[in-house]
């Protein structure tokens, strides 16, 4: 079911274990702080607490307080203070506690990080990688559910990168950190313990019974820029990411639709030559995402699979996304990109 | 019928209509300028605490002001650097030869060879002092007007000239803004141009060499206006928390742009007094006494140096030209106010001193000014044979798109592609 093809030969021999998102994402900081002394990791509650999601769990009593750290609340000066000290030399690994607490920082990633390399002509450098937790369906409201991506893939300079499965989680992490581009690693929170299917009301489901929980032990790294085909399929090509593979691919199977489901993995620079393989097989796209719908990342994807596969479609390109509102509480089930919207798009792309 | 106003002022008894302040400076275009509520304390009088000491013992230096050169010329009080003749003879030939650099560029930028300039005429002594108190390899996060470290560190005159021309030899391939320098061997942060995002770098940079056990320092500069960016706040915030060896400087030369710094809040204190807030040494400076802005910084250097925590220093100054050459000062100040600035010019002060030194005469300084203007003369002769803004010789076309990310992407492979084909379209025989 997963292709790994990618991955290095060795990796097939490497003992596995089974992990959630949260244990990959922590062994992989872990792996590179071992490797590397000029990671540091530094963030809200990220020290002894080791992060209110647990990511950094253990890590400032392995390697020190002085490599793990708690911060001030102030996202603009844990973005600031993390391209300074890319600029000396070391290799930062900032949490924003949420997707929706980025803002501040903004100004740091879009004008400083994302253009250092470009302004000074490669004299200095920014290999940051900006964790942060993203997406909504756990009843987080509207500053606990956004997911801002389009804001950062719509920026020059910046790698923009969100995992699906703790398998993917590790390999694209270390990735990342190891990357010599400011990265922004969004982690989708709603699976950080398990595959959700998109189905709220039934009993979720632990990462444990998913393929995507066998991680190798030690070291390796799943290249950026690449995207991953999670199921073959001929009748339709889903593009997705983060938690909506997840969906997509329990509503493609409940209705019995033998769809090719692409994990784009990284937006930016994102995997062209998949989706146009696979676009070009199956003449119908259907792109989803949780985020709110105008000028989402959607409409980028939407665009691109028009100009480059326009004679291989059969139906215009269905987008599903969140709605153009805040994500409510009560409500955020409505919100959500969820089974009838992605089934009634389904039907449209097919004609039924 | 007229509709009822949305939100409908509410009168409450005899109590007085709420006002709103809104700061206007002193002197607007025409007006007499009149600077009797200054309050400038005699040279010498300030006490210099031990640089180990607590912060709260500099507290009263934040309302106070650093001042070492009095008004005959003489080094006084405990603040005095001592500085060696020839010391003092290099500080003031980078300072002349800062401001002739400036005089040569701004007329260039009017002579149509850039877009842009920016001088620092009236604040040589912050920038280049301040460069004299460091260490060469101390790691600098500059504003626009810090031109003068560069000068003071030795990094080429031509180098600085191919960038603000964007020609073929700049380091930076024609990207930046004139001015907006970047000198990594030289210690010297890429200029921004978005303001105050280089001071909580300037404290990350300071806290990846104390996390290493370096023994570098870092150093920013922002202008009184910036300080109200929110910037500024992580910046201290993060300098104080983490005990971080960096010199933060806060060159208030009066003008944001038309904006007088009572627009940033000098109505009320000093910006040295912002220390206060976060429990960080302060020290506010006479920034046109070169020996005491020395004094100062090399204070606060010690200080980071020995472990013993950030300094704010206040440079209090005055910006003798527009901001930059996109305005005309005229237009919104008064004229009067650079002439009459209490605190003089900064060069003609250092001069005076080396002459009541008698290390130095009158002559000697015309001297040194022809030299230094025929210095920059032929640097700047040199950079034009690289080209000059908008005449062809920029760099090669396809560095437009590198850089972006360490490695091209597929993406921008495609958009170089018809950049390119854009060019021969234009010019069809164009080949680079």
């Amino acid at each position: 079911m997963m292709t790994q093809e990618e991955s290095p030969v060795s990796l097939a021999d490497a003992p596995t274990r089974r992990l959630n998102m949260i244990e990959a994402i922590n062994d992989a900081l872990d792996i590179m702080m071992e490797r590397d002394a000029n990671v540091v990791i530094t963030g809200e509650d990220v020290g002894y607490f080791g992060g209110v999601f647990r990511a950094t769990a253990g890590l400032q009593a392995k390697y020190g307080k002085t490599r793990v750290f708690d911060t001030p609340i102030s996202e603009c000066g844990i973005i600031g203070a993390a391209v300074g000290m890319a600029a000396y030399g070391l290799r930062p690994v900032p949490e924003i506690q949420f997707a929706d607490y980025i803002y501040p920082g903004l100004d740091q990633l879009v004008s400083e990080a994302a253009r250092l390399r470009y302004r000074s002509a490669g004299q200095f450098t920014a290999p940051i990688t900006v964790r942060s937790p993203f997406g909504g369906g756990i009843f987080g409201g509207q500053t606990h559910s956004q997911s801002p991506e389009a804001l950062f893939t719509h920026v020059a300079g910046l790698k923009t990168v969100i995992p699906a499965t703790p398998h993917d989680a590790k390999g694209l992490l270390i990735a990342a950190i190891e990357d010599n581009d400011p990265v922004i690693f969004f982690e989708p929170k709603r699976i950080y313990n398990g595959p959700f299917d998109g189905y709220y009301d039934t009993p979720a489901s632990p990462w444990a019974k998913h393929p995507g929980s066998v991680v190798p032990e030690g070291y390796y790294s799943i290249p950026l820029g690449k995207a991953r085909v999670v199921k073959e399929g001929e009748a339709l090509t889903v593009l997705a990411y983060g938690t909506m593979i997840h969906v997509a691919e329990a509503v493609l199977a409940e209705k019995g639709v033998d769809a090719e489901i692409i994990d784009l993995r990284t937006l930016v620079p994102i995997d062209m030559a998949t989706v146009e393989k696979s676009v070009q097989k199956t003449g119908r796209c259907l792109v989803i995402h949780e985020a709110t719908r105008t000028s989402g990342f959607g409409a980028e994807l939407s665009a691109l699979v028009q100009e480059r596969c326009f004679y291989h479609l059969e139906a215009p390109v269905e987008r599903v996304t969140g709605f153009d509102t805040p994500y409510p509480h009560s409500l955020e089930w409505a919100y959500f990109p969820g089974p009838v919207r992605i089934g009634e798009a389904v039907d449209r792309l097919l004609g039924n | 019928m007229a509709e009822e106003p949305r939100n409908p002022v509410r009168k409450r008894g005899n109590l007085p209509p709420l006002a709103l302040h809104v700061p206007e400076p002193k002197h607007r275009p025409g007006d007499a300028v009149d600077y009797s509520d200054l309050v400038i304390p005699p040279a010498g009088a300030q006490p210099r605490p031990d640089e180990s000491c607590a912060a709260e013992e500099t507290y009263p230096l934040c309302t106070d002001l650093v001042r070492v050169l009095d008004d005959e010329g003489r080094a006084v009080g405990p603040w005095d650097p001592r500085l060696d003749a020839e010391t003092l003879r290099r500080m003031l030939r980078t300072m002349a030869l800062t401001r002739a650099f400036d005089d040569r560029m701004y007329r260039a930028q009017r002579q149509g060879k850039t877009s842009f300039y920016m001088k620092c005429t009236g604040e040589e002594a912050v920038a280049i002092a301040a460069a004299f108190a460091l260490a060469d390899d101390d790691m600098v996060f500059p504003s626009y007007r810090q031109q003068g470290i560069l000068v003071a560190r030795g990094y080429p005159l031509v180098e600085m000239i191919n960038q603000i021309y964007s020609n073929r030899a700049d380091r930076l391939k024609g990207r930046q803004l004139p001015i907006m320098y970047s000198a990594k061997d030289y210690g010297f942060f890429s200029i921004s141009g978005n303001l105050t995002t280089q001071y909580p770098q300037a404290v990350g940079w300071a806290m990846a060499s104390a996390i290493k056990g370096d023994t570098r320092i870092a150093t920013s500069f922002i202008g009184e206006g910036s300080t109200a960016e929110g910037d500024f706040h992580a910046a201290m915030t993060f300098a104080t928390v983490y005990n971080a060896p960096v010199v933060l400087n806060v060159v208030n030369n009066q003008w944001a742009i038309s904006s007088f710094s009572g627009i940033a809040g000098a109505e009320r204190t000093t910006f040295a007094a912002r220390a206060i807030g976060y429990g960080m040494a302060g020290i506010r400076v006479d920034g046109n006494d070169a020996l005491a802005v020395f004094a100062a910084v090399r204070w606060a250097a010690d200080r980071a140096r020995a472990n013993k925590g950030p300094t704010l220093i206040e440079h209090f100054t005055y910006r003798a030209e527009g901001h930059s050459t996109s305005d005309d000062p005229s237009s919104y100040r008064s004229a009067q106010e650079s002439v009459e600035w209490p605190l003089g010019d900064p060069i003609a002060r250092l001069k005076n001193h080396l002459i009541a030194l008698g290390e130095w005469s009158e002559e000697q300084q015309a001297e040194m000014d022809r030299a230094v203007a025929e210095e920059v003369k032929a640097a700047s002769k040199e950079a034009e044979k690289s080209g000059i803004l908008g005449h062809g010789l920029h760099h090669p076309f396809k560095t437009m798109f590198e850089d972006v990310f360490e490695e091209l992407p597929w993406h921008l492979e495609e958009q170089a592609e018809q950049a390119i084909r854009e060019r021969r379209v234009k010019w069809p025989d164009w080949k680079e």
